[in-house]
């Protein structure tokens, strides 16, 4: 009964819209397509469209946005559905990218007979120790010497540091833009400490000169094609992941949390232990990308960790919709894009840009590129 | 007294410097009724808000079935079995009807839980049959925001109904309801009173009439009077602040 003003308003819409009706009908059926098949669509694009367009100079750029990503779909779970903003993804990527360069700067040291030599009995240390008069591995460097070590913990200790953050502030109830001013800090002192300790951090030049991973080289053509493949399809995983998580009671809970936080914890939840998890995810997601990152442009740096590529990622996620996990992927791409293409061209000019669309993309595309679809699809619908 | 479900004691809450409810005293029986009124700012609500866990009480104990509820949070005083509605309609507006009662299932509230939750037929039997007896059985669907005033109400008591509380709390259940809507809940108040105890604000004392068992008359944060609707309405304090005008 509710419905019957809707119905009629449709029909009076119907007909003004009738010389167009041909093409809206081939117009519905593409934007039904988009939504219903968008991760179908988003593995074609990256798995099959992507690398059979791309040269491997392309493709690299590809692997890069690709790598971010993993923090834009994070984002979409932590800030579209569960309300948190976190201003500070940067850190998680930081640590997923900064493991793995210490796992692969060791593999590179140990195979480098120069290393050896300078290196005082022992581990031999890698070079930029070396050169900042440093001659013992410090201690926690030194399990990153096994790959069964690195690996697991550019998945673990990130999640768990993330949830150990999230759940102390949540729980004493520090919450909205507070926790988003918590995580910028945490972004900032990660890059004040990686800049500073220039000794065990490589400093502002990060740490480069990572030729192999467990013994095979990734500077070759075919090792770049075989990682963006290995990012493409992680990527995925983590989308489908993130579609679970939403798809589940939890999901609903997370909404349930988002808009009305003091009700939830009256229906029996503790909304600091969701919060927690969530965020915990977003930090897997992003540590992931971070690893991933590393292994193929082949450094980590401070410059991918701090404050301003956190609130870059903010930015992919808000382009493309912090609704939409797959929203997330074009956001990043396409802003990333842009930032290649801008910074190359109009040097100083990106900044400026990034600033103004973190400003117009909150305010008049609250639900950025996925939004547009979806008002596509409304108005189509209410037209048919 | 012997089968008190809620006893609260020299109950007091100061909200700097002033206290809002001072030295109470409260009992509810086992399967009661119990209604609170009083004039505005007797601490009606602040009772209740120290009952659920919202507010912290300055001082003295809130017993509920041997818990101490006073040094519990929100979630799990609503897991011991208190269910709480507000004055204002709260629910989950970007949820579905369905949505809304389903997480008020009283089971896998954990994350883990949540996370391989699956709406087997109990549950769904569980939710077609509470939205019937809230009168939104044709709009499980629709998003709960769409819903009319009364109707959120109705269904925020439903997710109470769903969460099967021993102890229900409701503050002006009532309130900003049409006549015809204002009857439909006294009928569905008592179907919830079933089985449970109850403790209810209201003001509209033709309502209180009809549903109490038992009500208590505060006053500047302290019981005025206590026992049946009749005996607190011949009450001379009771007449002189808040009957009287």
């Amino acid at each position: 009964m509710k419905d019957l003003p809707v119905v009629s308003q449709g029909k009076e819409r119907l007909t003004s819209a009738a010389p167009s009706a041909v093409a809206a009908s081939s117009a519905i059926r593409a934007t039904a397509l988009l939504e219903r098949y968008s991760v179908v669509l988003l593995a074609l694009l990256i798995l099959v469209a992507v690398p059979a367009v791309c040269g491997s100079f392309r493709l690299g750029l590809f692997a890069k946005y690709l790598s971010f990503a993993f923090c834009a779909v994070g984002l979409v779970l932590t800030w579209g559905y569960g309300g948190i903003l976190s201003l500070g993804q940067g850190i998680f990527f930081g640590l997923g990218s900064y493991m793995m360069a210490m796992y692969m700067k060791l593999e590179a040291t140990s195979n480098d007979p120069a290393a050896a030599v300078f290196g005082s009995g022992g581990s031999p240390v890698p070079d930029f120790m070396t050169w900042n008069s440093i001659d013992k591995l410090p201690w926690w460097w030194t399990p990153f010497e096994h790959a069964w070590f690195a690996l697991p913990a550019i998945v673990i200790l990130p999640t768990l540091l993330a949830f150990i953050v999230a759940y102390a502030n949540f729980r004493k109830r520090v919450g909205g833009v507070y926790f988003s001013i918590v995580t910028m800090a945490l972004a900032s002192i990660m890059s004040i400490v990686i800049i500073g300790q220039q000794g065990v951090t490589g400093g502002i030049n990060g740490i480069t000169n990572l030729p192999t991973f467990m013994g095979y080289s990734v500077q070759s053509d075919t090792a770049s094609y075989v990682m963006y493949y290995v990012t493409a399809c992680l990527l995925l995983c983590a989308i489908l992941t993130g579609r679970f998580i939403l798809k589940s009671r939890l999901g609903n809970v997370l909404i349930a949390i988002r808009d009305r936080e003091d009700r939830i914890r009256f229906s029996g939840y503790d909304p600091a232990l969701f919060k927690g998890f969530i965020f915990a995810v977003a930090a897997l997601f992003s540590a992931i990308g971070g690893a991933m990152f590393t292994l193929q442009v082949g450094f980590a740096s401070p410059s991918v960790s701090g404050i301003v590529p956190s609130i870059e990622m903010v930015i992919y996620a808000a382009v493309g919709g912090r609704l939409s996990l797959v929203g997330a992927v074009y956001g990043t791409l396409l802003v990333g894009a842009a930032k290649s293409f801008l910074s190359e061209h109009f040097v100083g000019f990106w900044l400026y840009l990034i600033g103004a669309l973190f400003i117009f993309v909150p305010m008049f595309l609250p639900k950025g590129l996925a939004g547009i679809i979806e008002w596509l699809r409304e108005r189509q619908g209410a037209a048919k | 007294m012997s089968q008190m479900i809620l006893s609260v004691e020299d109950l007091t809450v100061s909200f700097d410097g002033f206290k809002a409810v001072s030295d109470l005293n409260f009992y509810v029986e086992q399967n009661e009724l119990h209604v609170v009124i009083g004039p505005n700012g007797a601490g009606k609500t602040t009772l209740l808000d120290m009952i659920c866990g919202k507010t912290k009480p300055t001082h003295g104990t809130i017993k509920f079935n041997g818990l101490h509820l006073e040094r519990m949070l929100e979630y799990q005083i609503t897991r011991a079995g208190v269910g709480r509605k507000f004055q204002n309609p709260m629910v989950y507006e970007d949820l579905t009807v369905a949505e809304n009662l389903e997480i008020s299932y009283p089971q896998k509230r954990g994350v883990f839980g949540c996370l391989f939750f699956h709406r087997d037929n109990t549950v769904q039997d569980e939710i077609d049959r509470i939205a019937a007896m809230i009168f939104l059985d044709d709009q499980l669907d629709r998003k709960a925001a769409l819903l009319s005033h009364g109707q959120k109400q109705w269904l925020e008591i439903g997710m109470l109904l769903m969460q099967d509380p021993e102890l229900l709390l409701l503050d002006e259940p009532v309130a900003g309801m049409s006549a015809r809507e204002r009857e439909l809940t006294g009928a569905l108040l008592r179907e919830i009173a079933k089985g449970r105890s109850l403790v209810v604000i209201e003001h509209d004392m033709e309502f209180v009439k009809a549903i109490a068992d038992r009500v208590t008359v505060l006053h500047q944060g302290k019981t005025l009077a206590e026992g049946s609707m009749e005996k607190v309405q011949n009450d001379p304090k009771v007449i002189e602040v808040y009957l009287g005008h």
